[in-house]
C-alpha cells in the first residue's frame, strides 16, 4: 500500500519540532539543513503552530512545473525525486501552496518527502501518523 | 578534537559602536570549554574591562550555545554572560524557546555584543549576513510583545529563528530588566534587558539552517534513542509535562517551605488557588516546548476577561506561568486568586522586568509600607497591601518608569531601597538579587548566597534539603560540599548546553556517550574537573570586580520564619558559606 505522511492534529503540536530533527537524522546528521517537514507558529506561539508537511498530492503541481522531469509522480499520488536530474531550478517549491517542499542550501536542491514516517516515530504528542492512501 | 564540526568554534563578533562585525575562530577555547558557560565566562573575562560599568559601552554581552545543541534532545538552552547591573559582579541567565537552535543553526558557538550604538538598532544575523537596523520606531512601544509581533513580520526565518528583544523596563535601564525570546522564555535574572537597553539594542534575531555532522552515523541514533526515549518516560519530565514547575506549590505550601508575605510565613492561606493544580484545571490553554524538547513544559493559561464598558466583548490573553512566578507574583505579596497572580504575570511580561526580583520588590514596598517605612505619599497614592493587584499592577509601570524617588530606588533594586529607606532586616536580597520560591532549609538559603549567580538553580540547595527532610543525613559541611559539587557539575550541563531539568538524563556517563558520538574525547573525570575549572574561572571575574563571598550576608528575615527543618541557625548557615568557600578557593 502507498503510504503518506498524515497531520492528525495539529492542536497537539507543542513546537517541539523533534519531527524536524528527525528528518534531517534519517541521513544521521544532526541539525536542521535536510528535513522535508517544518513546524512553525500561527503567527505567534500562543496561537499554536502550523505542520507542513507533503500531502502526497495525487496529480502534484511540483511535477507538473519541473522542466527536467525530475520529480516522478509516485503510483498512488506523491513524488519521487531523481535528484541527478535536479537542476536546481527551485520551480517546485514555488509551486507547492502548501510550502511544503524545502529548500537545501547546501545541495542547492529540495528536499522532499520520502513517505518514510521516521519524524512520526518522535512525535512525542501524536500529531503526525503515516497512513496509507486510498 | 572538534575536527568535525566547523561552525561551533565560530564566534560572531558584533560591535555597535562602529557598526562592524566580525567571525573569529575560536577553536581553542571550545576544545578545552566545551562551549555555553564554559566559553561564555571565558570570553566576558578577556573583553569585559576591569572596573566596567555595566551600563557602559564598555560591557560586553556573550550568548553561547555548545556541541549538543542541534543534534541531542533537551539540549535547547542558550546562555547569556554579562556584567550584571543588578548586583555590580558576574551577571549570567539561562533561556530556552528557540535561541539555542537558531545560534547553532546560524553557524555559531558564541555571539558577542560590544560598544553601544548612538540610535536605537535592532541586530538580524541570519547565517552568515548580519544587518544592523534602525530600531527608532520600535524603542518606547509600552508591550515588549508587540516588538516580537513586529519582528516576526518583516524578519525571515520562521520556526528556525528567535526574536530576543526588551521591554521599556530595558530601555528605561531598570536593574533588573529582562530579555523576552519567543514571547514566553526569557533572560529573566540579572538584568540582561538593562545592559541591551544601555546598548540601544532592542533586539536581536538569529536564525538558520545546517547540517551538523557525527563521527559515527549508527552511535548517533543509538545514544540519541537512549537520551530521547528517557525524556519522554521518566516520571520527572512527566512532572514538567503534566502540570510544569507550577507542581511544587502544594507540596512545598505541605512543608511549610513556601515563602509568603514577604517570608513572614512559609506557608499560604490561599496556596491551593494558585496551584499548578488549579491552573491546569481552569486555565491551561496551550502547552508549548522550546526547540528539540519533547517535554513540553511550558504552560500557557487562558485568561478570559470581560471589558467592563461593553457586555459580551471579552479579550484572551495567553500567559505563560511557573513555580518560580506563582510565589514571587502571588504568595510572596498574599495574591490570593489565579487570575491576580496572572495579571501580575502579563504585567511583568510586558513592560520586560524579571518577575522573581519584581515579587520581592513588591513584597518588601508591602511590608516597608505596612510599617511606616513609606507612605502614600512615597507611593504615589498606591495603597500597596498584601494581594492589592491592582496597586501592583500600577506600582509596576512606576518602576519600570521611575516615576518618584521611591520608585527610582526600587528600579535599581531592594539594596537601593534598603539604603534610602531601611529596612535592611526584612529585604530578602542575597548579593542583591532577589530570593527564590523556596524556604526549605539550609541548602536552599546557601544555594542563594554561595551560588555564583545566586540563583537556585545554581546548586539546587532546594532540592538538597528535600532529600535531607526524607532522612539523609547531612551537616553543615556537608552541605557545602554538595553544593559545591552540584554547582561544578551544572558547569558542564550548561556548557553543553542541556537544560537543568533534564539533568536526571544527562549524567557524567551519558554525556560522555554523547561527546563522543561528535568526537569529543572525554571521560567523566575529566567533565568533572573541568566543572570544577569553570566555576573558578566564574569566581575569578567577580574577585577581579572586588567580590568578596565572605563579606556578603543573608538576610535576617530568613531567620524569623521556620522552614521545612524548623528554624535556621545563623552560626550554623555562616559555617556553610566558609566551608563553601574554602572548597572554592583551595583549588586555585
Amino acid at each position: 500500500m502507498v503510504k503518506r505522511l498524515s497531520v492528525i492534529d495539529s492542536n497537539r503540536c507543542t513546537g517541539c519540532q523533534s519531527c524536524m530533527f528527525a528528518c534531517s537524522r534519517r541521513f544521521g546528521v544532526g541539525g536542521l539543513a535536510d528535513s522535508a517537514i517544518h513546524v512553525r507558529s500561527v503567527g505567534g506561539i500562543e496561537h499554536g503552530f502550523v505542520v507542513i508537511v507533503c500531502r502526497a498530492c495525487p496529480d502534484p503541481p511540483c511535477a507538473k512545473v519541473c522542466p527536467v522531469d525530475a520529480l516522478k509522480v509516485r503510483v498512488g499520488g506523491g513524488v519521487i525525486l531523481d535528484s541527478t536530474k535536479c537542476i536546481g531550478c527551485g520551480l517546485c517549491a514555488r509551486s507547492c501552496p502548501y510550502g511544503a517542499i524545502f529548500w537545501n542550501d547546501r545541495e542547492n536542491k529540495p528536499n522532499i518527502c520520502v513517505y518514510c514516517g521516521y519524524c512520526a516515530r518522535y512525535c512525542p504528542h501524536d500529531v503526525i501518523a503515516l497512513e496509507e492512501l486510498g | 578534537m572538534i575536527g568535525l564540526d566547523e561552525y561551533i568554534r565560530n564566534v560572531l563578533y558584533i560591535d555597535l559602536s562602529r557598526k562592524r562585525f566580525w567571525v573569529d575562530d575560536r577553536r581553542e577555547l571550545f576544545e578545552e570549554y566545551l562551549g555555553g558557560v564554559g566559553v561564555a565566562s571565558k570570553i566576558l573575562m578577556e573583553e569585559c574591562p576591569k572596573n566596567a560599568d555595566p551600563l557602559g559601552p564598555e560591557n560586553v554581552i556573550v550568548f553561547a550555545v555548545g556541541p549538543l545543541n542541534g543534534l541531542f534532545p533537551l539540549a535547547s538552552k542558550t546562555v547569556a554572560c554579562f556584567k550584571s547591573p543588578l548586583t555590580g559582579f558576574y551577571g549570567e541567565s539561562h533561556a530556552g524557546g528557540r535561541s539555542a537552535i537558531a545560534i547553532r543553526q546560524a553557524g555559531y558557538g558564541a555571539i558577542v555584543i560590544k560598544g553601544a550604538s548612538e540610535k536605537p538598532v535592532y541586530v538580524a544575523v541570519h547565517g552568515r549576513r548580519v544587518s544592523f537596523r534602525d530600531a527608532s520606531a520600535l524603542w518606547g512601544l509600552r508591550n515588549s510583545i508587540t516588538v516580537g509581533r513586529v519582528l516576526r513580520e518583516i524578519e525571515e526565518g520562521a520556526g528556525v529563528r528567535t526574536i530576543m528583544r526588551i521591554g521599556m523596563a530595558g530601555e528605561n535601564l531598570v536593574s533588573y530588566a529582562s530579555v523576552n525570546t519567543e514571547t514566553y522564555r526569557h533572560f529573566g535574572r540579572l538584568g540582561l534587558g538593562a545592559v541591551f537597553g544601555s546598548k540601544k539594542l532592542k533586539a536581536i534575531v538569529v536564525s538558520g539552517k545546517l547540517t551538523l555532522p557525527v563521527s559515527d552515523k549508527k552511535m548517533y541514533r543509538e545514544v540519541y534513542d537512549m537520551i530521547y526515549e528517557s525524556a519522554i518516560k521518566s516520571a520527572a519530565m512527566k512532572k514538567y509535562h503534566d502540570l510544569g514547575t507550577a507542581a511544587n506549590i502544594l507540596p512545598l505550601n505541605s512543608i511549610g517551605a513556601l515563602p509568603t508575605k514577604n517570608l513572614r510565613q512559609s506557608s499560604f492561606e490561599h496556596a491551593e488557588n494558585i496551584s499548578g493544580e488549579r491552573l491546569a484545571e481552569r486555565y491551561l490553554g496551550r502547552r508549548v516546548a522550546c526547540a528539540h524538547c519533547p517535554v513540553a513544559c511550558i504552560h500557557l493559561a487562558a485568561l478570559r476577561e470581560p471589558y467592563v464598558t461593553e457586555p459580551y466583548f471579552y479579550k484572551t490573553t495567553m500567559i505563560s506561568y511557573d513555580h518560580e512566578l506563582l510565589y514571587a507574583l502571588g504568595s510572596m505579596i498574599g495574591v490570593k486568586d489565579a487570575e491576580g497572580v496572572l495579571k501580575l504575570i502579563d504585567e511583568a511580561e510586558k513592560w520586560g522586568v524579571d518577575a522573581m526580583m519584581t515579587g520581592t520588590i513588591l513584597s518588601w514596598m508591602t511590608e516597608a509600607y505596612e510599617r511606616g517605612l513609606i507612605g502614600v505619599d512615597e507611593t504615589l497614592g498606591l495603597k500597596l497591601e498584601w494581594g492589592s493587584v491592582e496597586a501592583y499592577t500600577k506600582a509596576i509601570e512606576y518602576i519600570v518608569k521611575a516615576a518618584n524617588e521611591l520608585y527610582g530606588a526600587a528600579a535599581k533594586g531592594l539594596e537601593a531601597l534598603v539604603e534610602r529607606y531601611g529596612g535592611e532586616d526584612f529585604a530578602l536580597s542575597y548579593g542583591g538579587n532577589g530570593m527564590p520560591g523556596y524556604h526549605t532549609g539550609p541548602g536552599a538559603h546557601l544555594t542563594y548566597l554561595t551560588g555564583a549567580r545566586h540563583s537556585h538553580l545554581d546548586s539546587a540547595g532546594y532540592s538538597l534539603d528535600q532529600e535531607i527532610l526524607k532522612g539523609k543525613k547531612m551537616n553543615v559541611q556537608d552541605i557545602a560540599r554538595e553544593l559545591y559539587r552540584e554547582e561544578s557539575w551544572r558547569q558542564i550541563l550548561s556548557s553543553l548546553v542541556v537544560c537543568f531539568f533534564s539533568r536526571g538524563i544527562y549524567t557524567p556517563e551519558n554525556v560522555c556517550k554523547a561527546l563522543k558520538v561528535l568526537d569529543y574525547d572525554f571521560r567523566e573525570d575529566d567533565l568533572k574537573r573541568l566543572g570544577e575549572r569553570i566555576l573558578r574561572n566564574k569566581n575569578q571575574f567577580k574577585e577581579r570586580e572586588g567580590f568578596n563571598i565572605l563579606a556578603l550576608k543573608f538576610p535576617k528575615r530568613i531567620f524569623e520564619t521556620p522552614t521545612s527543618f524548623g528554624m535556621l541557625d545563623e552560626k550554623t548557615l555562616y559555617e556553610g558559606v566558609k566551608e563553601f568557600y574554602s572548597i572554592l578557593s583551595a583549588e586555585d
